[in-house]
């Protein structure tokens, strides 16, 4: 079975995020990671793969040449090679933009299976798989708690605001999973060092087949026109050091809450 | 404007969310609904009633499952024959998937968790929060049309008097909108306290551990007289009743005292629980997004706090 996992480079999470006030889109400048929610769609397609028995797990993604590193821990954690879409032309691009690059790189790999994780609120990503989907023309499943993939079919367990849907879904497939599907592995130091000579092919728009106008902002449909500052819960007092357990008690005993 | 709402039903019920979206949508312009089923006619009265100009009703057998890929066939199609040039949905699990498909399907802008959406000449605006929601951003569209997705819980239903048409369509289903199916359909996990109705909450998430890390949860609970919630991860992951979940796709929760345990505060739990009147949060993450909107947060093993806060609280009830 090949299964081709979505992933993208997001900004530590231990770095300040800031809004760039000239692009007014969130600042990506610094050190970019794997976003951790798609730690569990490649636990997953790893798990998947040693299900069938065997096939290959290959992670797409699109960003800035500094991603490759992100793709290397994915490969790290056990995925047997990377494809990163780069291009300059490619900043900005929104969900459209975006499902439109991947979809071209996708459709290269022919997968059995696409895996997603679910995304941050922020990211582009968000609600990136019924894109995908609907380019690739291919049934699409969110929000999965539970896979099982058996005679071509995949079955999901998932959960929406009513309970819990069992959908079935013949393959190939778009599935995105929760961070609830599985618990994500470690890379070993055998697979860190493994990771450094497994395959990171560098596509361009042209490989793709695709115009520098199709990608980007040329490319996107949504804009960010203005940038506000709404009301914030009042500042939150952090306990750091110290008796955290008195300050607790302390609290609700001010706020009469105990 | 032109708009197009999309009503979700669940058990012959409008859903909420949709009905605050349609009013939403009312306010700003002409505004139809689509509703769509099995055995759904009688829910276009109560559409008509929240701003709906003309609800258009599908009854088809295809669509009695709440999947996003036969949905987006039918909105495509009235986008393209009626020329609306914006569709607005309420953000939830259904309703995010049918947004995205439409927008690549029809090459349209998709914006989503707005909180607000306005007028600006002929121009849509929605309104977004960003990096914790410390920072709204204004977002538009390039180009009709225009697709947006509204977090739940932003606009409240409100009924008004006006005419309203009532009008079946259909549309036919390419082979990939009909290739995922139903096999079972919202079973619920099992049953356990009221979480609505309690003052105080005690919520817990992964960082809890294991299941049994819970126990610590219903320790504190019991000591304040609360209840326990959970974060859907962990309710997915089997720890703890989905009944108690809170969260977009769990309850929505105001208690006079939250104490999330472990939880990091992803947007899906805030959501659920940022109406609460205090919110104190434990997590040994100090970058984890809960501290940015609690009242008190300590950074900390909730293995080391929980258990000892329980042991004060007891302290203090019992004149200690």
């Amino acid at each position: 079975m090949k299964i081709a996992i979505c992933v993208k480079a997001v900004p530590e999470a231990a770095a300040p995020r800031r809004i760039d006030p000239q692009s007014k889109r969130l600042d990506r400048s610094g050190e970019l990671t794997l976003n951790p929610f798609d730690v569990y769609a490649v636990e997953e397609g790893l798990r998947q793969r040693h299900a069938a028995g065997g096939g290959e797990v290959v992670v797409v993604s699109m960003g800035p040449e500094r991603a490759a590193e992100a793709l290397r821990r994915a490969l790290a954690l056990g995925a047997d090679r990377a494809v990163l879409v780069s291009d300059d032309a490619l900043a900005g691009s929104d969900i459209l933009a975006t499902s439109r690059v991947l979809a071209k790189a996708l459709e290269r790999e022919q997968p059995d299976l696409i895996l997603l994780g679910q995304q941050g609120e922020e990211s582009v990503g968000a609600v990136l798989w019924a894109a995908l989907a609907e380019r690739l023309r291919l049934p699409c499943v969110s929000q999965a708690a539970e896979l099982t993939i058996a005679g071509g079919m995949a079955t999901v367990e998932r959960q929406t605001e009513f309970g819990y849907d069992t959908i079935g879904a013949p393959l190939p497939a778009v599935i995105a999973v929760s961070d609830a599907i599985n618990q994500p592995r470690y890379p070993s130091l055998k697979g860190i060092m493994a990771a450094k000579s497994k395959p990171l092919e560098r596509l361009t728009l042209a490989e793709l087949g695709l115009d520098a106008n199709e990608v980007g902002e040329a490319g996107s449909r949504t804009t960010v026109r203005a940038l506000g500052e709404p009301s914030k819960r009042g500042g939150a007092r952090i306990v750091e050091d110290g008796d955290g357990v008195r300050a607790i008690l302390d609290f609700l005993v001010e706020r009469s809450l105990v | 404007m032109k708009a197009l709402v999309f009503l979700e039903h669940h058990q012959g019920a409008l859903q909420r969310d949709s009905l605050g979206v349609l009013g939403l949508a009312a306010r700003l312009g002409a505004t139809d609904a689509v509703l769509a089923g099995e055995g759904v006619r009688d829910l276009a009265a109560e559409a008509a009633a929240h701003g709906a100009a003309t609800v258009l009703v599908t009854e088809d057998a295809a669509f009695a499952a709440p999947l996003p890929q036969p949905r987006v066939e039918l909105i495509a199609k009235l986008v393209e024959e009626c020329g609306y040039d914006s569709v607005v949905l309420a953000n939830t699990v259904l309703s995010a998937d049918v947004a995205a498909g439409l927008a690549a399907r029809l090459e349209a802008g998709l914006n989503w968790d707005l909180t607000g959406l306005r007028l600006d000449g002929d121009e849509l605006v929605g309104e977004r929060p960003a990096l914790q929601d410390s920072v709204l951003v204004d977002v538009g569209w390039s180009g009709t049309p225009r697709i947006a997705l509204i977090r739940t819980g932003s606009c409240e239903p409100k009924r008004r008097d006006g005419e309203s048409a009532v009008e079946n369509v259909a549309v036919e289903l390419p082979e990939h909108a009909l290739a995922a199916r139903m096999v079972e359909q919202a079973h619920a996990k099992a049953e356990g306290p009221k979480l609505e109705e309690a003052d105080v909450i005690v919520a817990g998430g992964r960082g809890l551990g294991t299941a049994e890390g819970f126990e610590l949860c219903e320790e504190l609970a019991a000591a304040l007289g609360g209840a326990v919630a959970a974060t859907r991860a962990v309710v997915d992951a089997g720890w703890y009743a989905y009944s108690a979940q809170v969260g977009q796709t769990g309850k929505t929760v105001a208690p006079k005292l939250y104490i999330a345990a472990g939880i990091s505060g992803a947007i899906q739990h805030k959501v659920g629980m940022q109406g609460s009147g205090t919110i104190v949060a434990i997590n040994r993450d100090r970058h984890a997004p809960i501290f940015e909107f609690c009242d008190l947060g300590v950074v900390g093993d909730v293995q080391d706090v929980l258990p000892r806060l329980t042991e004060l609280v007891r302290q203090r009830r019992n004149g200690g």
